[in-house]
């Protein structure tokens, strides 16, 4: 299997750890303080319909975000 | 921290009712308020919730300004207590800015529930400051809080109240080393369950998020609310309209029977008629609030934003929009405040065009009214549901237009909260509060239109009341070249008119107008003179154009631009009347 390389790409219900974050500063930011940092574990847990956001968890915490934002979060293989 | 129980623990302590809500980014205003401890007042303020003192959002800004212009004797910091692993970050920077603080760690019932627990001696060791676990909305630890933020301001009492010098500097230098220090302290002072325990969150989400049944289930829900809100409200309504107009009519007519005939029907047909109107349909109000709330504390209405946002990203707006909309299904103006959360210019300007279309608690006034003069129940409830499809309608119909207009490229990314089980007193008590606003509110706006569609009726001196000579008459007149194809007549013409001021005062507006006080008069008088496909357009007029002066007054303010303000009136008239010219044509043609 190939190794997944960013969270968009995350398949349904599995985890992987946070490597980097190539976001600009506002969007890196959010992201951090609701807990998406590089070294953190995060799970993907559904996908929404018609290519909506991912439902994910990260440490305590459950957030949605869109494809698109996930797609800066890469994944350490 | 967004959506940590701030306000809730700021009524909790000053029994002041701030708005609260499940939903990120609501206190839009700061509230303050006097809080007694054991006999010493402060004040106390409750600032909007921040991911990070050094972010970049509105609210960010706001607490970083308040911070630098207005010295405080005390910071009373608050997070969720199960999400320390995040939150702390924020404790560490207030620490950092030399501030004196409390921390109160809220929602401890949560952190125990999900089996997080915390060391809060070595917490406050570390931190240097009290570190309070408590539960804001189960009321445990507030008395040891406010024992303690006593105790602190005292030792602190020769201390002058402190601004932070170079703010942003002393931000900007520890930054790099934040997450190492938070991670350290979560280490030693936080024990994380081994594996997440919500297990309610996770059943329902099941459910409710399903790709294919969580928005078919979210409609059912809403749809319910609806049916609910109509079967309990309307005959409370009905019950009640007629308790007041007995009592107009037993007890007051009597009492103003000396007075000049003309000031009695003013009395009674303007004054008293309006607001009973008003007054008879608080209980509505007072269930849609209460219903509201439900949904949004029990988390659901994040999850609105979840599933509705594939949607609404293809209108070039996204799930925070919607969940606005839902919101101005109450009253567009906190609504549009609400778009203060957004950061992209073109999304919060398309939202803001959107949200007037949302079919307010006013007009459903007005709607309810006329639905039950016009229509057997049957129909008529057939009616409002058809209202409240067509203000979709229009809301979309608007974005699709002008997403071209208002680009946007605003990342969305939302804390989606753990279920919650809302609490009756906090319902009641958001509801009333909410009820009492719209009372205060519409009373006012009563009053005036009331009086002045009154003078306009009688003026000038000795014209036969409401006929064509009057002002008002000629008023209505010079509008029929434009609203005569959409079968809007002179008097409901000055209705409308007055309507562009507040919803509220439409009915007490037609009650002046034709001269009649008691609402089955009133309602015979208006289906006399008016056939039902004017009716219905008369209704679509009333849905679609500019909601009231409060909200354009909002738009200006918050859009800061007066061509973004006319553009929002001119597009919410000329759709309003081609809406209304198509459905009054097509009906009359073919009937
Ligand atoms: N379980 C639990 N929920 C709470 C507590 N305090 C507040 N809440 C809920 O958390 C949500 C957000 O509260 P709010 O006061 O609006 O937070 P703010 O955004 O920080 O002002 C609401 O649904 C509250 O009912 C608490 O101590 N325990
Ligand atoms: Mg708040």
């Amino acid at each position: 299997m190939r190794a997944v390389s960013q969270l968009a790409d995350l398949p349904t219900g599995a985890t992987a750890t946070v490597k980097a974050l190539a976001a600009d500063a506002g969007l890196r930011q959010r992201l951090e303080a609701l807990g998406l940092r590089p070294g953190q574990s995060v799970q993907v847990l559904r996908r929404g319909w018609w290519s909506g956001p991912l439902h994910v968890r990260v440490g305590m915490t459950e957030l949605m975000l869109r494809r698109r934002d996930a797609a800066r979060v890469s994944l350490a293989a | 921290m967004p959506n940590t129980g701030k306000s809730t623990l700021f009524n909790r302590l000053t029994g002041h009712h701030a708005h609260i809500g499940n939903w990120p980014g609501l206190t839009v205003d700061l509230l303050q308020a006097d809080l007694q401890l054991s006999g010493r007042s402060v004040q106390l303020v409750d600032l909007p919730g921040i991911y990070d003192l050094r972010g970049h959002s509105d609210d960010e800004a706001v607490v970083r300004r308040f911070l630098e212009q207005t010295p405080v004797d005390l910071v009373l910091v608050v997070l969720n207590a199960s999400q320390l692993d995040r939150q702390l970050r924020l404790a560490l920077q207030v620490q950092q800015l030399g501030l004196p603080a409390v921390l109160a760690l809220n929602m401890a019932d949560e952190a125990a529930r999900f089996g997080v627990s915390i060391q809060a001696e070595s917490l406050s060791a570390a931190l240097n400051q009290p570190v309070l676990p408590l539960s804001a909305k189960y009321r445990q630890g507030l008395e040891t809080l406010q024992h303690t933020l006593l105790a602190q301001l005292e030792a602190r009492a020769d201390h002058p109240a402190a601004i932070p010098e170079q703010l942003e500097e002393r931000l900007a230098a520890m930054d790099a080393d934040l997450d190492g220090a938070m991670a350290e302290l979560v280490e030693r002072c936080v024990t994380l369950p081994a594996r997440w325990r919500d297990s309610r969150s996770r059943r329902l989400d099941a459910v409710l998020l399903h790709p294919l049944l969580g928005l078919p289930l979210f409609f059912l829900a809403m749809a319910l609310m609806f049916q609910g809100i109509y079967a309990i409200g309307v005959p409370v309504q009905e019950a009640l309209g007629s308790l007041l107009d007995q009592f107009g009519q037993a007890v007051l007519k009597p009492l103003i029977a000396p007075l000049p005939a003309l000031l009695q029907g003013f009395l009674l047909e303007g004054l008293y008629q309006g607001l009973g109107t008003v007054m008879a349909f608080l209980p509505v109000i007072a269930l849609f609030f209460l219903a509201m709330g439900l949904v949004e504390d029990s988390g659901y209405l994040s999850r609105a934003a979840y599933l509705m946002d594939a949607f609404m990203e293809r209108l070039g707006l996204d799930g925070r929009s919607f969940v606005l909309s839902l919101m101005g299904f109450g009253c567009n103006v906190p609504a549009i405040l609400g778009t203060r959360v957004m950061r992209d210019r073109g999304l919060r300007l398309l939202s803001m065009l959107v949200i007037p279309f949302s079919l307010c608690s006013a007009r459903l006034n007005v709607f309810l009214f006329m639905a039950a003069v016009f229509f057997p129940p049957r129909i008529g409830g057939l009616v409002i549901f058809g209202l409240y499809l067509m203000s979709f309608v229009a809301a979309m119909l608007t974005a699709l237009l002008f997403r071209g207009r208002f680009p946007s490229n605003e990342p969305l990314v939302l804390e989606l909260p753990p279920y919650r089980l809302p609490t009756a007193g906090q319902m009641l008590s958001r509801a009333w509060s909410e009820v009492k606003h719209f009372w205060l509110w519409s009373r006012r706006f009563i009053i005036f239109g009331v009086v002045a569609v009154w003078l306009l009726n009688n003026l000038p001196v000795g014209v036969e009341p409401a006929s064509s000579a009057s002002l008002a008459g000629q008023l209505g007149t010079l509008t029929q070249p434009l609203l005569a194809p959409i079968g809007i007549n002179p008097k409901l013409a000055v209705a409308l008119l007055f309507g562009f001021i507040a919803k509220e005062i439409v009915l007490g507006g037609l009650a002046v107008i034709y001269g009649q006080a008691d609402p089955v008069a009133l309602s015979r008088a208006i289906a006399s003179d008016v056939s039902w496909p004017q009716a219905l357009s008369f209704m679509l007029f009333t849905l679609l154009y500019t909601p009231c002066l409060s909200t354009v007054a909002v738009i200006r303010s918050e859009s800061k631009k007066l061509s973004f303000t006319l553009l929002s009136v001119a597009w919410s008239l000329l759709l309003a009347w081609l809406v209304s010219f198509v459905a009054f044509q097509t009906i009359t043609r073919l009937s």
